[in-house]
Protein backbone atom coordinates (compact mmCIF):
# COMPACT_ATOMS: atom_id res chain seq x y z
CA UNK A 1 0.00 0.00 0.00
CA UNK A 2 1.47 2.70 -1.24
CA UNK A 3 -0.83 5.46 -1.42
CA UNK A 4 0.57 6.46 2.25
CA UNK A 5 4.02 8.00 2.69
CA UNK A 6 6.00 6.30 5.46
CA UNK A 7 5.49 8.91 7.00
CA UNK A 8 1.93 8.93 7.34
CA UNK A 9 1.89 5.36 7.82
CA UNK A 10 3.94 5.73 10.57
CA UNK A 11 1.29 8.49 12.42
CA UNK A 12 -1.72 5.78 10.86
CA UNK A 13 -0.15 3.17 13.12
CA UNK A 14 0.85 5.12 15.72
CA UNK A 15 -2.56 6.40 16.75
CA UNK A 16 -4.36 3.08 16.48
CA UNK A 17 -1.51 1.22 19.01
CA UNK A 18 -1.91 4.69 20.78
CA UNK A 19 -5.65 4.00 21.25
CA UNK A 20 -5.87 0.91 21.23
CA UNK A 21 -3.75 0.40 24.21
CA UNK A 22 -5.77 3.41 25.56
CA UNK A 23 -9.29 1.70 25.48
CA UNK A 24 -7.96 -1.80 26.83
CA UNK A 25 -6.12 -0.04 29.54
CA UNK A 26 -9.07 2.19 30.63
CA UNK A 27 -11.28 -0.28 30.32
CA UNK A 28 -11.10 -2.04 33.72
CA UNK A 29 -11.18 1.23 35.56
CA UNK A 30 -13.81 2.61 33.66
CA UNK A 31 -16.39 -0.77 34.36
CA UNK A 32 -15.22 -0.50 38.32
CA UNK A 33 -16.33 3.10 38.29
CA UNK A 34 -19.30 2.84 36.45
CA UNK A 35 -20.01 0.23 38.69
CA UNK A 36 -19.78 2.08 41.67
CA UNK A 37 -21.44 5.32 39.96
CA UNK A 38 -24.38 2.75 39.33
CA UNK A 39 -24.91 0.95 42.02
CA UNK A 40 -23.07 2.24 45.11
CA UNK A 41 -23.98 4.57 47.56
CA UNK A 42 -20.64 6.82 49.03
CA UNK A 43 -19.76 9.64 50.25
CA UNK A 44 -18.03 11.65 47.59
CA UNK A 45 -19.90 10.01 45.00
CA UNK A 46 -20.95 13.30 43.17
CA UNK A 47 -17.16 14.36 43.36
CA UNK A 48 -16.19 11.26 41.68
CA UNK A 49 -18.82 11.59 38.92
CA UNK A 50 -17.51 15.14 38.53
CA UNK A 51 -13.85 14.47 38.18
CA UNK A 52 -14.37 11.46 35.76
CA UNK A 53 -16.66 14.20 33.42
CA UNK A 54 -13.76 16.63 33.90
CA UNK A 55 -11.85 15.88 31.13
CA UNK A 56 -15.23 16.16 28.94
CA UNK A 57 -15.75 19.88 30.02
CA UNK A 58 -12.45 21.17 30.41
CA UNK A 59 -10.52 23.05 27.44
CA UNK A 60 -8.02 19.60 25.86
CA UNK A 61 -5.15 21.87 26.86
CA UNK A 62 -5.92 22.20 30.10
CA UNK A 63 -6.00 18.63 30.75
CA UNK A 64 -2.74 18.35 28.78
CA UNK A 65 -1.18 20.99 31.06
CA UNK A 66 -2.24 19.20 33.99
CA UNK A 67 -0.93 15.93 32.98
CA UNK A 68 1.90 17.50 32.06
CA UNK A 69 3.13 18.97 35.52
CA UNK A 70 2.08 15.93 37.29
CA UNK A 71 3.66 12.96 34.88
CA UNK A 72 6.81 14.89 33.81
CA UNK A 73 10.24 13.58 35.39
CA UNK A 74 10.80 16.70 37.72
CA UNK A 75 7.15 16.15 39.54
CA UNK A 76 6.57 14.02 42.34
CA UNK A 77 4.31 11.71 40.67
CA UNK A 78 6.62 11.75 37.30
CA UNK A 79 9.18 11.29 39.08
CA UNK A 80 8.41 8.29 41.06
CA UNK A 81 7.33 6.57 38.21
CA UNK A 82 10.40 6.77 36.23
CA UNK A 83 12.17 5.69 39.54
CA UNK A 84 10.49 2.52 38.88
CA UNK A 85 10.68 2.54 34.90
CA UNK A 86 7.63 4.00 33.86
CA UNK A 87 7.91 7.14 31.66
CA UNK A 88 4.82 8.66 29.86
CA UNK A 89 6.79 12.08 29.31
CA UNK A 90 7.43 12.25 25.79
CA UNK A 91 6.48 8.93 24.73
CA UNK A 92 3.72 7.19 22.75
CA UNK A 93 2.57 5.73 26.14
CA UNK A 94 1.98 9.09 27.55
CA UNK A 95 0.10 10.07 24.36
CA UNK A 96 -2.00 6.54 25.30
CA UNK A 97 -2.76 8.43 29.11
CA UNK A 98 -3.81 11.56 27.46
CA UNK A 99 -6.02 9.52 24.83
CA UNK A 100 -7.30 7.07 27.46
CA UNK A 101 -8.13 10.13 30.06
CA UNK A 102 -9.83 12.27 27.02
CA UNK A 103 -12.61 9.27 26.48
CA UNK A 104 -12.47 7.75 30.03
CA UNK A 105 -15.79 10.13 30.32
CA UNK A 106 -17.40 8.91 27.20
CA UNK A 107 -16.55 5.47 28.16
CA UNK A 108 -17.87 5.63 31.70
CA UNK A 109 -21.15 6.92 30.63
CA UNK A 110 -22.20 4.40 28.44
CA UNK A 111 -21.47 2.04 30.90
CA UNK A 112 -22.99 2.98 33.60
CA UNK A 113 -26.44 3.48 31.76
CA UNK A 114 -25.98 -0.05 30.60
CA UNK A 115 -25.46 -1.15 34.51
CA UNK A 116 -28.79 0.90 35.71
CA UNK A 117 -30.64 -1.26 33.19
CA UNK A 118 -29.92 -4.07 34.47
CA UNK A 119 -32.75 -5.26 37.38
CA UNK A 120 -31.14 -5.61 40.25
CA UNK A 121 -34.06 -8.10 41.23
CA UNK A 122 -32.23 -10.79 38.70
CA UNK A 123 -29.38 -10.46 40.58
CA UNK A 124 -31.33 -11.16 43.47
CA UNK A 125 -32.44 -14.30 41.52
CA UNK A 126 -29.32 -15.35 40.95
CA UNK A 127 -28.03 -14.69 44.83
CA UNK A 128 -30.54 -17.07 45.73
CA UNK A 129 -29.49 -19.54 43.23
CA UNK A 130 -26.36 -19.82 45.05
CA UNK A 131 -24.21 -17.49 43.17
CA UNK A 132 -21.98 -14.82 45.39
CA UNK A 133 -21.30 -11.53 44.80
CA UNK A 134 -18.23 -12.22 41.93
CA UNK A 135 -20.45 -14.94 40.34
CA UNK A 136 -23.32 -12.66 39.83
CA UNK A 137 -21.48 -10.24 38.19
CA UNK A 138 -19.24 -12.55 36.21
CA UNK A 139 -22.56 -14.16 35.52
CA UNK A 140 -25.23 -12.05 35.08
CA UNK A 141 -24.15 -8.34 34.99
CA UNK A 142 -21.75 -8.52 33.04
CA UNK A 143 -23.37 -10.16 30.34
CA UNK A 144 -26.41 -8.45 30.56
CA UNK A 145 -23.98 -5.03 30.15
CA UNK A 146 -21.50 -6.48 26.98
CA UNK A 147 -23.49 -4.36 24.92
CA UNK A 148 -23.26 -0.92 27.04
CA UNK A 149 -19.33 -2.23 27.79
CA UNK A 150 -18.63 -2.92 24.02
CA UNK A 151 -20.51 0.82 23.05
CA UNK A 152 -18.02 2.63 26.16
CA UNK A 153 -15.44 0.95 24.45
CA UNK A 154 -15.59 1.97 20.97
CA UNK A 155 -16.83 5.57 21.80
CA UNK A 156 -13.53 5.60 23.61
CA UNK A 157 -11.29 4.23 21.12
CA UNK A 158 -12.94 6.29 18.62
CA UNK A 159 -12.51 9.70 21.06
CA UNK A 160 -8.77 8.54 21.27
CA UNK A 161 -8.41 8.17 17.60
CA UNK A 162 -9.24 11.96 17.31
CA UNK A 163 -7.53 13.02 20.52
CA UNK A 164 -5.19 16.12 19.70
CA UNK A 165 -5.48 19.18 21.93
CA UNK A 166 -4.16 17.14 25.56
CA UNK A 167 -2.20 14.87 23.71
CA UNK A 168 -0.09 17.93 21.97
CA UNK A 169 0.17 19.63 24.63
CA UNK A 170 1.21 16.58 27.10
CA UNK A 171 3.70 14.54 24.83
CA UNK A 172 4.17 17.26 22.20
CA UNK A 173 4.07 16.23 18.38
CA UNK A 174 7.26 13.88 18.08
CA UNK A 175 6.92 12.41 14.43
CA UNK A 176 7.13 8.21 15.10
CA UNK A 177 7.18 8.82 18.84
CA UNK A 178 3.51 10.93 19.82
CA UNK A 179 2.70 12.13 16.41
CA UNK A 180 -0.72 10.95 16.24
CA UNK A 181 -2.99 11.06 13.75
CA UNK A 182 -4.33 14.55 14.47
CA UNK A 183 -1.55 15.86 15.33
CA UNK A 184 -0.03 14.89 11.67
CA UNK A 185 -2.48 16.12 10.10
CA UNK A 186 -2.00 19.60 12.02
CA UNK A 187 2.05 19.28 11.21
CA UNK A 188 1.01 18.49 7.37
CA UNK A 189 -1.21 21.81 7.23
CA UNK A 190 1.87 23.76 8.78
CA UNK A 191 4.45 23.03 5.99
CA UNK A 192 3.78 24.35 2.10
CA UNK A 193 2.77 21.31 0.01
CA UNK A 194 1.35 19.23 2.75
CA UNK A 195 -2.42 19.81 2.01
CA UNK A 196 -2.06 16.53 -0.40
CA UNK A 197 -0.71 14.08 2.72
CA UNK A 198 -3.27 16.03 5.33
CA UNK A 199 -5.96 15.51 2.67
CA UNK A 200 -4.89 11.29 3.12
CA UNK A 201 -4.68 11.30 6.51
CA UNK A 202 -8.16 13.00 6.67
CA UNK A 203 -9.42 9.84 4.52
CA UNK A 204 -7.76 7.31 6.89
CA UNK A 205 -9.52 9.04 10.07
CA UNK A 206 -12.67 9.36 8.52
CA UNK A 207 -12.86 5.51 7.71
CA UNK A 208 -11.42 4.66 10.93
CA UNK A 209 -14.71 6.55 12.46
CA UNK A 210 -16.79 4.93 9.93
CA UNK A 211 -15.51 1.42 10.55
CA UNK A 212 -15.80 1.82 14.55
CA UNK A 213 -18.97 3.06 14.42
CA UNK A 214 -20.78 0.30 11.87
CA UNK A 215 -18.85 -1.95 14.18
CA UNK A 216 -20.28 -0.67 17.28
CA UNK A 217 -23.81 -0.85 15.98
CA UNK A 218 -23.10 -4.75 14.43
CA UNK A 219 -21.78 -5.90 17.78
CA UNK A 220 -24.37 -4.38 19.98
CA UNK A 221 -27.24 -5.34 17.71
CA UNK A 222 -26.05 -8.87 17.76
CA UNK A 223 -25.68 -8.84 21.68
CA UNK A 224 -28.54 -6.88 22.09
CA UNK A 225 -30.78 -9.93 20.30
CA UNK A 226 -28.88 -12.18 22.22
CA UNK A 227 -29.38 -11.16 25.75
CA UNK A 228 -32.88 -9.83 24.47
CA UNK A 229 -34.07 -13.86 23.25
CA UNK A 230 -36.93 -11.60 21.82
CA UNK B 1 -40.03 -27.95 60.46
CA UNK B 2 -39.66 -23.86 59.27
CA UNK B 3 -39.21 -21.30 62.17
CA UNK B 4 -39.22 -17.60 61.68
CA UNK B 5 -39.33 -14.51 63.61
CA UNK B 6 -38.21 -10.96 62.34
CA UNK B 7 -38.56 -7.61 64.01
CA UNK B 8 -37.52 -5.05 61.24
CA UNK B 9 -38.94 -1.01 61.60
CA UNK B 10 -39.46 0.75 58.16
CA UNK B 11 -40.33 4.06 58.60
CA UNK B 12 -44.20 4.23 60.26
CA UNK B 13 -44.58 0.43 59.59
CA UNK B 14 -43.25 -1.92 62.22
CA UNK B 15 -43.08 -5.63 60.98
CA UNK B 16 -43.14 -8.03 64.08
CA UNK B 17 -44.10 -11.43 62.86
CA UNK B 18 -42.83 -14.95 64.48
CA UNK B 19 -44.27 -18.33 63.72
CA UNK B 20 -43.63 -22.21 63.33
CA UNK B 21 -44.73 -24.42 59.81
CA UNK B 22 -45.12 -27.50 60.05
CA UNK B 23 -43.43 -29.65 57.32
CA UNK B 24 -45.59 -29.29 53.80
CA UNK B 25 -46.66 -25.84 52.12
CA UNK B 26 -47.29 -22.95 54.42
CA UNK B 27 -48.95 -19.82 52.88
CA UNK B 28 -48.15 -16.30 54.08
CA UNK B 29 -51.54 -14.96 53.58
CA UNK B 30 -52.35 -11.19 53.32
CA UNK B 31 -53.50 -8.33 51.97
CA UNK B 32 -50.66 -6.51 49.95
CA UNK B 33 -49.06 -3.86 52.62
CA UNK B 34 -49.10 -6.55 55.19
CA UNK B 35 -45.61 -7.54 55.23
CA UNK B 36 -45.27 -10.90 53.64
CA UNK B 37 -43.06 -9.86 51.16
CA UNK B 38 -40.74 -8.18 53.95
CA UNK B 39 -41.05 -11.91 55.75
CA UNK B 40 -39.90 -13.95 52.64
CA UNK B 41 -37.24 -11.61 51.99
CA UNK B 42 -35.82 -12.11 55.50
CA UNK B 43 -35.78 -16.01 55.07
CA UNK B 44 -34.11 -15.38 51.76
CA UNK B 45 -31.53 -13.41 53.64
CA UNK B 46 -32.38 -10.58 51.10
CA UNK B 47 -33.34 -8.08 53.53
CA UNK B 48 -31.80 -8.04 57.29
CA UNK B 49 -33.71 -6.98 59.65
CA UNK B 50 -33.29 -5.04 63.06
CA UNK B 51 -33.67 -8.55 64.69
CA UNK B 52 -34.74 -12.20 63.65
CA UNK B 53 -34.25 -16.23 63.47
CA UNK B 54 -34.90 -18.03 60.40
CA UNK B 55 -34.48 -21.60 61.10
CA UNK B 56 -34.70 -24.76 58.65
CA UNK B 57 -34.85 -27.93 60.60
CA UNK B 58 -31.62 -28.07 61.82
CA UNK B 59 -30.35 -25.28 59.99
CA UNK B 60 -29.78 -21.99 61.81
CA UNK B 61 -30.08 -19.37 58.40
CA UNK B 62 -29.91 -16.02 60.56
CA UNK B 63 -30.34 -15.39 64.09
CA UNK B 64 -29.79 -11.97 64.72
CA UNK B 65 -29.08 -12.67 68.55
CA UNK B 66 -26.02 -14.79 67.67
CA UNK B 67 -25.04 -12.24 64.65
CA UNK B 68 -25.62 -14.78 62.42
CA UNK B 69 -27.53 -13.49 58.85
CA UNK B 70 -26.02 -15.55 55.88
CA UNK B 71 -26.09 -14.01 52.62
CA UNK B 72 -28.75 -15.63 50.32
CA UNK B 73 -25.92 -17.60 48.39
CA UNK B 74 -25.49 -19.63 51.62
CA UNK B 75 -28.79 -20.24 52.24
CA UNK B 76 -29.45 -23.34 49.91
CA UNK B 77 -33.13 -21.84 48.74
CA UNK B 78 -35.19 -22.24 46.25
CA UNK B 79 -36.91 -18.81 45.45
CA UNK B 80 -39.66 -18.76 42.83
CA UNK B 81 -40.79 -15.20 42.19
CA UNK B 82 -43.62 -13.86 40.65
CA UNK B 83 -41.94 -12.27 37.89
CA UNK B 84 -40.19 -15.29 36.98
CA UNK B 85 -37.04 -13.75 37.07
CA UNK B 86 -35.10 -15.60 34.18
CA UNK B 87 -31.80 -14.86 33.13
CA UNK B 88 -32.57 -13.34 29.68
CA UNK B 89 -29.04 -13.50 28.38
CA UNK B 90 -29.23 -17.54 29.20
CA UNK B 91 -31.37 -20.18 27.18
CA UNK B 92 -33.87 -22.33 29.50
CA UNK B 93 -31.71 -24.86 29.79
CA UNK B 94 -28.87 -23.07 31.18
CA UNK B 95 -31.29 -21.20 33.36
CA UNK B 96 -32.09 -24.85 34.82
CA UNK B 97 -29.14 -25.85 35.19
CA UNK B 98 -27.83 -22.34 37.40
CA UNK B 99 -28.56 -22.90 40.45
CA UNK B 100 -28.07 -26.75 40.22
CA UNK B 101 -24.14 -26.05 38.84
CA UNK B 102 -23.52 -23.54 42.31
CA UNK B 103 -25.44 -26.52 44.25
CA UNK B 104 -22.85 -28.57 43.34
CA UNK B 105 -24.99 -31.53 43.85
CA UNK B 106 -26.06 -32.65 40.46
CA UNK B 107 -29.76 -33.60 40.48
CA UNK B 108 -31.01 -34.73 36.89
CA UNK B 109 -32.22 -32.70 34.98
CA UNK B 110 -34.62 -34.82 33.23
CA UNK B 111 -37.42 -36.08 36.02
CA UNK B 112 -37.64 -32.08 36.25
CA UNK B 113 -38.00 -31.52 32.42
CA UNK B 114 -40.95 -33.91 32.42
CA UNK B 115 -42.82 -33.13 35.61
CA UNK B 116 -42.83 -29.67 34.10
CA UNK B 117 -43.42 -30.25 30.33
CA UNK B 118 -39.97 -27.87 29.46
CA UNK B 119 -38.47 -30.73 27.29
CA UNK B 120 -39.92 -28.42 23.37
CA UNK B 121 -38.16 -25.35 25.34
CA UNK B 122 -35.39 -25.96 26.51
CA UNK B 123 -33.37 -24.34 23.59
CA UNK B 124 -35.55 -21.28 23.55
CA UNK B 125 -34.58 -17.90 25.71
CA UNK B 126 -37.34 -16.64 28.36
CA UNK B 127 -37.96 -13.55 26.13
CA UNK B 128 -39.72 -16.44 23.63
CA UNK B 129 -41.75 -17.63 26.46
CA UNK B 130 -45.39 -17.09 27.63
CA UNK B 131 -46.23 -16.71 30.76
CA UNK B 132 -47.10 -19.60 32.29
CA UNK B 133 -43.88 -21.16 30.58
CA UNK B 134 -41.88 -18.85 32.26
CA UNK B 135 -43.28 -19.64 35.92
CA UNK B 136 -42.70 -23.27 35.12
CA UNK B 137 -39.10 -23.02 34.36
CA UNK B 138 -38.70 -20.85 37.39
CA UNK B 139 -40.01 -23.71 39.18
CA UNK B 140 -37.89 -26.12 37.67
CA UNK B 141 -34.81 -23.59 38.11
CA UNK B 142 -35.97 -23.66 41.87
CA UNK B 143 -36.27 -27.38 41.88
CA UNK B 144 -33.07 -27.79 40.45
CA UNK B 145 -30.65 -25.75 43.13
CA UNK B 146 -31.45 -28.74 45.26
CA UNK B 147 -32.84 -26.20 48.15
CA UNK B 148 -33.50 -26.66 51.38
CA UNK B 149 -36.06 -24.64 51.41
CA UNK B 150 -38.57 -23.33 48.30
CA UNK B 151 -39.89 -20.13 48.93
CA UNK B 152 -42.66 -18.67 46.40
CA UNK B 153 -43.82 -15.08 46.18
CA UNK B 154 -46.93 -15.26 44.72
CA UNK B 155 -45.71 -16.50 41.42
CA UNK B 156 -49.00 -16.93 39.91
CA UNK B 157 -50.31 -12.97 40.84
CA UNK B 158 -48.72 -11.85 37.17
CA UNK B 159 -50.45 -14.72 35.19
CA UNK B 160 -53.83 -14.87 33.60
CA UNK B 161 -56.77 -17.38 35.13
CA UNK B 162 -56.32 -19.97 32.30
CA UNK B 163 -52.29 -19.52 33.33
CA UNK B 164 -53.48 -20.16 37.16
CA UNK B 165 -55.04 -23.32 36.20
CA UNK B 166 -52.12 -24.53 34.47
CA UNK B 167 -49.72 -23.97 37.18
CA UNK B 168 -51.27 -24.60 40.56
CA UNK B 169 -51.43 -28.47 39.55
CA UNK B 170 -47.72 -28.26 39.63
CA UNK B 171 -47.59 -26.33 43.34
CA UNK B 172 -49.67 -29.09 44.66
CA UNK B 173 -47.03 -32.12 43.56
CA UNK B 174 -44.34 -29.65 44.69
CA UNK B 175 -46.11 -30.10 48.43
CA UNK B 176 -46.94 -33.52 48.05
CA UNK B 177 -43.52 -34.30 46.66
CA UNK B 178 -40.52 -31.74 47.64
CA UNK B 179 -38.39 -33.27 50.54
CA UNK B 180 -37.86 -29.40 52.25
CA UNK B 181 -40.76 -26.94 53.26
CA UNK B 182 -42.70 -24.42 51.20
CA UNK B 183 -43.10 -21.21 52.13
CA UNK B 184 -45.53 -19.57 49.85
CA UNK B 185 -46.87 -15.74 49.53
CA UNK B 186 -50.51 -15.15 48.65
CA UNK B 187 -53.35 -12.62 48.88
CA UNK B 188 -55.63 -15.41 46.76
CA UNK B 189 -58.37 -17.61 48.46
CA UNK B 190 -58.36 -20.10 46.15
CA UNK B 191 -54.58 -21.27 45.98
CA UNK B 192 -54.62 -21.21 49.84
CA UNK B 193 -57.69 -23.90 49.63
CA UNK B 194 -55.81 -25.65 47.26
CA UNK B 195 -52.42 -25.34 48.60
CA UNK B 196 -51.66 -24.76 52.15
CA UNK B 197 -50.99 -27.73 54.47
CA UNK B 198 -51.09 -24.05 57.26
CA UNK B 199 -51.74 -20.83 56.87
CA UNK B 200 -50.60 -17.71 58.39
CA UNK B 201 -52.41 -14.99 57.94
CA UNK B 202 -50.64 -11.54 58.70
CA UNK B 203 -51.92 -8.11 59.18
CA UNK B 204 -50.21 -4.65 59.49
CA UNK B 205 -46.83 -6.99 60.23
CA UNK B 206 -48.40 -8.98 62.82
CA UNK B 207 -49.76 -12.72 62.77
CA UNK B 208 -53.43 -12.68 63.60
CA UNK B 209 -54.13 -16.23 62.81
CA UNK B 210 -52.35 -19.56 62.27
CA UNK B 211 -54.11 -23.14 61.00
CA UNK B 212 -55.25 -25.09 58.80
CA UNK B 213 -56.34 -23.81 55.41
CA UNK B 214 -60.64 -24.91 56.49
CA UNK B 215 -60.23 -22.94 59.72
CA UNK B 216 -58.95 -19.72 58.28
CA UNK B 217 -60.66 -19.44 55.31
CA UNK B 218 -63.95 -19.67 57.68
CA UNK B 219 -63.46 -16.90 60.09
CA UNK B 220 -64.30 -13.43 57.89
CA UNK B 221 -62.81 -11.53 60.94
CA UNK B 222 -59.03 -12.86 59.48
CA UNK B 223 -59.95 -13.54 55.63
CA UNK B 224 -57.59 -10.95 54.08
CA UNK B 225 -59.35 -11.07 50.51
CA UNK B 226 -62.47 -9.53 51.90
CA UNK B 227 -66.26 -11.38 52.53
CA UNK B 228 -66.26 -12.44 49.15
CA UNK B 229 -63.51 -14.99 49.85
CA UNK B 230 -64.89 -16.52 52.91
CA UNK B 231 -65.95 -19.81 51.96
CA UNK B 232 -65.57 -23.55 53.16
CA UNK B 233 -62.68 -26.16 52.79
CA UNK B 234 -64.37 -29.57 51.79
CA UNK B 235 -62.11 -32.74 51.75
CA UNK B 236 -63.52 -34.80 49.35
CA UNK B 237 -63.15 -37.99 46.87
CA UNK B 238 -63.83 -38.73 43.07
CA UNK B 239 -66.90 -41.19 43.40
CA UNK B 240 -67.77 -41.32 39.75
CA UNK B 241 -67.56 -39.62 35.99
CA UNK B 242 -71.03 -39.38 34.62
CA UNK B 243 -71.70 -39.16 31.04
CA UNK B 244 -73.60 -35.99 31.17
CA UNK B 245 -70.57 -34.48 31.93
CA UNK B 246 -70.33 -34.59 35.62
CA UNK B 247 -68.42 -35.52 39.09
CA UNK B 248 -69.74 -37.19 41.59
CA UNK B 249 -68.05 -36.78 44.88
CA UNK B 250 -68.66 -38.25 47.95
CA UNK B 251 -68.25 -35.79 50.71
CA UNK B 252 -68.40 -37.58 54.11
CA UNK B 253 -71.10 -40.10 52.86
CA UNK B 254 -73.15 -37.29 51.25
CA UNK B 255 -72.55 -36.79 47.24
CA UNK B 256 -71.99 -33.74 45.76
CA UNK B 257 -71.91 -32.63 41.87
CA UNK B 258 -69.40 -30.97 39.69
CA UNK B 259 -68.28 -29.88 36.12
CA UNK B 260 -66.07 -32.85 35.04
CA UNK B 261 -62.79 -32.65 36.85
CA UNK B 262 -59.89 -34.72 35.30
CA UNK B 263 -58.65 -36.27 38.65
CA UNK B 264 -59.46 -40.36 38.65
CA UNK B 265 -62.24 -42.06 40.85
CA UNK B 266 -60.80 -42.35 44.10
CA UNK B 267 -58.45 -39.37 44.31
CA UNK B 268 -58.83 -37.31 47.41
CA UNK B 269 -59.91 -33.70 46.47
CA UNK B 270 -60.09 -30.25 48.43
CA UNK B 271 -62.95 -28.09 46.81
CA UNK B 272 -63.43 -24.51 48.51
CA UNK B 273 -67.56 -23.32 48.56
CA UNK B 274 -67.56 -19.59 48.72
CA UNK B 275 -69.90 -18.53 51.47
CA UNK B 276 -71.71 -16.26 49.05
CA UNK B 277 -72.39 -19.40 46.69
CA UNK B 278 -74.76 -20.76 49.31
CA UNK B 279 -78.53 -20.69 49.84
CA UNK B 280 -80.14 -21.98 52.99
CA UNK B 281 -83.55 -23.71 53.37
CA UNK B 282 -85.00 -24.87 56.22
CA UNK B 283 -86.96 -27.40 54.43
CA UNK B 284 -85.47 -29.81 51.77
CA UNK B 285 -86.11 -27.96 48.75
CA UNK B 286 -87.89 -29.95 46.23
CA UNK B 287 -88.24 -28.72 42.52
CA UNK B 288 -84.89 -27.22 42.72
CA UNK B 289 -82.26 -27.05 39.86
CA UNK B 290 -79.36 -26.66 42.30
CA UNK B 291 -78.02 -30.69 42.70
CA UNK B 292 -76.09 -29.93 45.59
CA UNK B 293 -78.14 -30.03 48.72
CA UNK B 294 -76.73 -30.85 52.23
CA UNK B 295 -78.75 -31.24 55.43
CA UNK B 296 -76.92 -29.89 58.71
CA UNK B 297 -77.53 -28.48 61.44
CA UNK B 298 -76.59 -24.39 62.31
CA UNK B 299 -72.99 -23.70 64.59
CA UNK B 300 -73.32 -20.32 64.92
CA UNK B 301 -74.06 -17.24 63.36
CA UNK B 302 -72.51 -14.31 62.73
CA UNK B 303 -73.20 -10.61 61.96
CA UNK B 304 -70.70 -8.64 60.63
CA UNK B 305 -71.03 -4.66 59.60
CA UNK B 306 -74.03 -4.35 56.84
CA UNK B 307 -77.39 -6.07 56.27
CA UNK B 308 -75.18 -9.84 55.54
CA UNK B 309 -74.42 -12.51 58.27
CA UNK B 310 -72.20 -15.25 57.74
CA UNK B 311 -73.91 -18.91 59.02
CA UNK B 312 -71.87 -21.68 60.08
CA UNK B 313 -73.41 -24.85 59.14
CA UNK B 314 -72.44 -28.61 60.37
CA UNK B 315 -72.97 -31.18 57.93
CA UNK B 316 -71.79 -34.84 57.31
CA UNK B 317 -68.85 -33.27 54.54
CA UNK B 318 -67.47 -30.49 57.03
CA UNK B 319 -68.75 -27.13 57.93
CA UNK B 320 -70.28 -25.13 55.58
CA UNK B 321 -70.39 -21.40 55.48
CA UNK B 322 -73.20 -19.12 53.90
CA UNK B 323 -73.37 -15.74 53.72
CA UNK B 324 -77.05 -14.64 54.06
CA UNK B 325 -79.10 -11.93 54.82
CA UNK B 326 -79.91 -10.91 58.70
CA UNK B 327 -83.26 -10.25 57.32
CA UNK B 328 -83.41 -14.14 55.73
CA UNK B 329 -82.14 -15.23 59.16
CA UNK B 330 -83.99 -13.84 60.90
CA UNK B 331 -87.21 -14.74 58.65
CA UNK B 332 -85.94 -18.46 58.80
CA UNK B 333 -85.91 -18.74 62.40
CA UNK B 334 -81.69 -19.73 62.04
CA UNK B 335 -80.06 -19.86 65.33
CA UNK B 336 -77.43 -22.66 66.63
CA UNK B 337 -78.91 -25.88 66.58
CA UNK B 338 -81.56 -25.06 64.12
CA UNK B 339 -81.81 -28.27 61.18
CA UNK B 340 -81.35 -26.79 57.62
CA UNK B 341 -80.36 -27.18 54.82
CA UNK B 342 -77.41 -25.75 52.23
CA UNK B 343 -77.88 -25.69 48.76
CA UNK B 344 -75.44 -25.35 46.30
CA UNK B 345 -75.81 -25.12 42.56
CA UNK B 346 -72.89 -27.37 40.72
CA UNK B 347 -71.69 -24.73 38.59
CA UNK B 348 -71.30 -22.33 41.28
CA UNK B 349 -68.02 -24.31 42.22
CA UNK B 350 -64.94 -22.83 40.40
CA UNK B 351 -62.69 -24.53 38.62
CA UNK B 352 -59.90 -22.95 40.33
CA UNK B 353 -61.29 -24.29 43.33
CA UNK B 354 -60.81 -27.85 42.75
CA UNK B 355 -57.57 -29.44 43.43
CA UNK B 356 -56.22 -32.24 44.87
CA UNK B 357 -55.80 -32.75 48.57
Amino acid sequence: MDWLSPAEWEAVRLSLRVSFWATVAALPFGLFIAYALARWRFPGKQILNGLVHLPLILPPVVTGYLLLITFSPRAPVGGFLKSIGISFAFNWTGAALAAGIMGFPLMVRAMRLSIEAVDPKLEQAAATLGASRPWVFATVTLPMVLPGVLAGAILGFAKAMGEFGATITFVSNIPGQTQTLPSAIYAFLQVPGGEASALRLVAVAVAVAMLALLLSEWISRRVAARVGGA
Amino acid sequence: MLEVAVHHRLGAFTLDAAFEAPPGLCVLFGRSGSGKTSVINAVAGLMRPDEGRVRVGKRILGDTAQGIWLPPHKRRLGYIFQEGRLFPHLSVRQNLLYGRWFAGSLLPLDPVVEMLGLGPLLTRRPGALSGGEKQRVAIGRALLADPGLILADEPLAALDEARKREILPYFERLRDEARCPILYVSHSAAEVARLATTVVVLQDGRVVRQGSAAEVLSDPAVTPAGIRAVGAVLEVRVAAHHDDGLTELDAGGLPLYLPRVPQAVGAPLRIRIAAQEVILARQKPVGLSALNILPGKVDSIREGEGPGALVSLDTAAGRVLARVTRRSAEGLGLAPGVDCFAVVKTVAIAREDVGTA
